[in-house]
């Protein structure tokens, strides 16, 4: 038997060699290294590898089963169309941070132990920040600061969490954590803020926008859905979830509604398919965590995809602004096909990904019955075609002509958009020759294509886009406009600045009075004192002395004079001062 | 502006396209009603005859006028609001 890699090293440690090649020769080699690391994990079985023992703590780099399994198969996968896709980039820092992400991915799905599990996850928010600053504009270079800051944040209160957990249970082992106590609270939250939950999302809308064409592939894949696997792996079941996932699902797609950067709209769609996956870790049965696992699978799929088919048209363009596209079927069919190939996908289209993997959750809601749930689960259903399905592709490639004539995307993308598509419709179409044997949790095999269901989903997506029509046709739809839409990222950037000024005021106020009175005035005095008080102070003692022993004031005056000039030097006479000094000690002894 | 009789000849199409798979996924709702109850239905409303087209159009409609009249009188700021 061959002994298997460990994939995420294959990732980590070839994308150091990236800058060493150049031309077809490191796409070769980049193309290669998901490849070796798909390989390698085929070889892998149920069980443990690469384990090491470093200050007595027992890592684990390897801990391999169903679940691992499925996040490392999609992981690769999408890192080898990510690569493809991005492979016209001449920069190796894009590359190489391409790499450090995905391998530092693949590193948390491995992970047996949190501490192995926080340096993984800690190095995603450098690989990710490195993303962000390759594309090298001052939003950008914003962006990844901000995206850095929180992320920064949670893993500090994850690792609180982390060193508490151990603390208490006496095991760095990664199972089931569970919300009893602090550490659980403050993991979750550690979990929760990589998940992107609602008011801790907005690092995400915020940030995927201002990534470069290609990045962004890789950025609407790993976070979010490592978190997703940390919270199947320790919070499965937890009830909680279930609220917040319906809120991711539901509160994005207003905003969508609104939002003229088409990134945006996917991004705030990618929250609302997020949302559905903590539904289903939330609900807790085999079926409904499968479904979680599924649907990320074939989330990561069309949501690259749509990225790349608007990262296509920003790479032609320049532009991502609903306002300033449109028309662009005539110029890039290829990419508007794929587009829409990804909006069906995503709006659960039978026939598409999207419709074999999310109704798994609706159908485990239901089996609940979780009756509001499952309505506003619906509710979203229907607002993501509207939002994503029909908004994405109407806007680029629709709707008024903005009389852009650009070329097709580059072959390169092109490979990349067909491939997603092809693996989208191939999921949706056979999903039990293709998703469904890797699901890695106990539950009856799910049947997606009855009658029923086909009908149901089939009406509720024609009535959907029945809406949309005829609110466009009115006039009703809203109109696109060149605007900033506020979310809870308002509170780190307004209110952030608004913190700033208060601070800025009150502790640099703070600061100058105390120049004033302590640096200036206080420590000139205090030299002062030290200076000229000892002389005072003799002067004062003395003076009596003089007039008792007869001196005339001439005198006196020429004394205090020699005095003062002797004090304020030192030049004291050593012997006197030893006499003062015995004096001084003499009384302290008898006090 | 937004008078269909504007629009190209292709957009006629999809729209009457639309319409027709409106109409007939709406017909083979109530056709095929009976076939509806031997499927395992967890709610009852699932097999109220046309329950997910008018669920999915008033959805939609919800959707586009809080998002318009609602969210967006709250959240719009000018395009360099944070610049």
């Amino acid at each position: 038997m061959i002994n298997p890699l460990p994939p995420q090293f294959i990732f980590l440690l070839g994308g150091l060699l990236i800058p060493l090649f150049r031309g077809w020769v490191r796409t070769a080699f980049m193309l290669f290294l998901p490849v070796l690391a798909f390989y390698n994990y085929l070889l892998l079985e149920e069980g443990t590898y690469w384990t090491a023992t470093i200050l007595g703590f027992d890592l684990i780099l390897g801990r391999v089963d169903g679940l691992s399994l499925i996040f490392l198969n999609v992981f690769i996968v999408i890192t080898f169309i990510g690569i493809i896709y991005n492979s016209h980039v001449r920069g190796r820092m894009e590359h190489f941070s391409a790499f450090l992400y995905s391998g530092s991915a693949l590193g948390v799905i491995l992970a047996g132990d949190l501490i192995t599990f926080f340096v993984f996850w800690e190095l995603l928010t450098v690989g990710a920040s490195f993303l962000l600053l390759v594309r090298k504009t001052a939003r950008s270079l914003g962006a990844a600061v901000r995206y850095t800051l929180v992320h920064v944040l949670g893993g500090l209160v994850l690792l609180a969490g982390i060193l508490l957990h151990i603390h208490q249970t006496g095991s760095t082992g990664f199972g089931q954590i569970g919300l009893n106590g602090l550490p659980g609270y403050l993991i979750f939250f550690g979990f929760g803020l990589n998940c992107a939950w609602p008011f801790l999302h907005s690092w995400l809308t915020a940030t995927y926008p201002e990534s470069t064409a290609g990045g962004i592939v890789f950025m609407a894949t790993f976070t979010t859905k490592t978190a997703n696997y940390a919270l199947l792996r320790g919070f499965p079941g937890e009830p909680s979830l279930i609220w917040i996932g319906t809120a991711m699902a539901t509160f994005p797609i207003f905003y969508a509604v609104i939002e003229n950067d088409l990134r945006k709209v996917l991004a705030y769609s990618l929250i609302n398919q997020v949302g559905f996956m903590v539904v289903g870790i939330g609900i807790g049965t085999g079926l409904a965590m499968n479904g979680s696992a599924a649907h990320v699978y074939s989330d990561i799929l069309f949501k690259a995809l749509l990225f790349m088919a608007v990262g296509a048209v920003l790479y032609r363009t320049g532009k991502t602004k609903a306002t300033e596209l449109g028309g662009l079927f005539r110029s890039m069919p290829f990419t508007g096909v794929c587009c829409i190939i990804g909006a069906a996908s995503i709006s659960a289209f039978p026939l598409f990904s999207g419709f074999a993997s999310k109704s798994i959750i609706m159908s485990a809601a239901a089996e609940g019955h979780l009756t509001v749930i499952w309505l506003l689960l619906l509710f979203a259903s229907a607002g993501v075609f509207h939002h994503a399905g029909i908004k994405i592709p109407f806007f680029a490639f629709f709707s008024h002509d903005s009389g852009i004539r650009v070329k097709e995307a580059p072959w390169n993308m092109r490979i990349a958009m067909g491939l997603a598509a092809l693996a989208c419709i191939a999921i949706g179409t056979f999903p039990h020759q293709t998703i469904y044997p890797l699901l890695p949790f106990e539950a009856p095999v799910y049947q997606p294509y009855t009658f029923s269901h086909v009908m149901a989903q089939s009406l509720l997506l024609i009535f959907s886009a029945l809406a949309f029509t005829l609110l466009l046709l009115s006039g009703i739809y809203p109109s696109e406009i060149r605007s900033v839409n506020i979310d809870s990222d308002w509170l780190y950037r307004r209110g952030g600045a608004f913190f700033y000024r208060i601070f800025d005021r009150s502790l640099n106020g703070i600061n100058a009075m105390a120049h004033k009175t302590v640096v200036a005035g206080l420590t000139g005095a205090l030299a002062r004192f030290a200076a000229a008080g000892p002389a005072r102070l003799a002067n004062f003692l003395l003076s009596g002395y003089w007039a008792l022993t007869g001196k005339t004031a001439q005198q006196r005056d020429h004394l205090r004079t020699a005095v003062m000039i002797n004090l304020e030097k030192g030049a004291l006479p050593v012997g006197l001062a030893a006499l003062v000094a015995v004096v001084v000690l003499g009384v302290l002894f008898f006090i | 502006m937004s008078d269909a009789s504007h629009r190209p000849k292709a957009a006629k199409i999809v729209i009457k396209l639309l319409f027709a798979a409106c109409v007939t996924g709406f017909l083979i709702d109530f056709l095929f009603l009976s076939s509806r109850f031997d499927k395992h239905a967890v709610f009852e409303w699932e097999n109220w005859p046309g329950f997910y087209a008018v669920f999915g159009f008033v959805a939609c409609v919800a959707l586009v006028l809080v998002a318009k009249y609602v969210l967006r009188p709250l959240v719009m700021r000018d395009e360099d609001y944070y610049d």
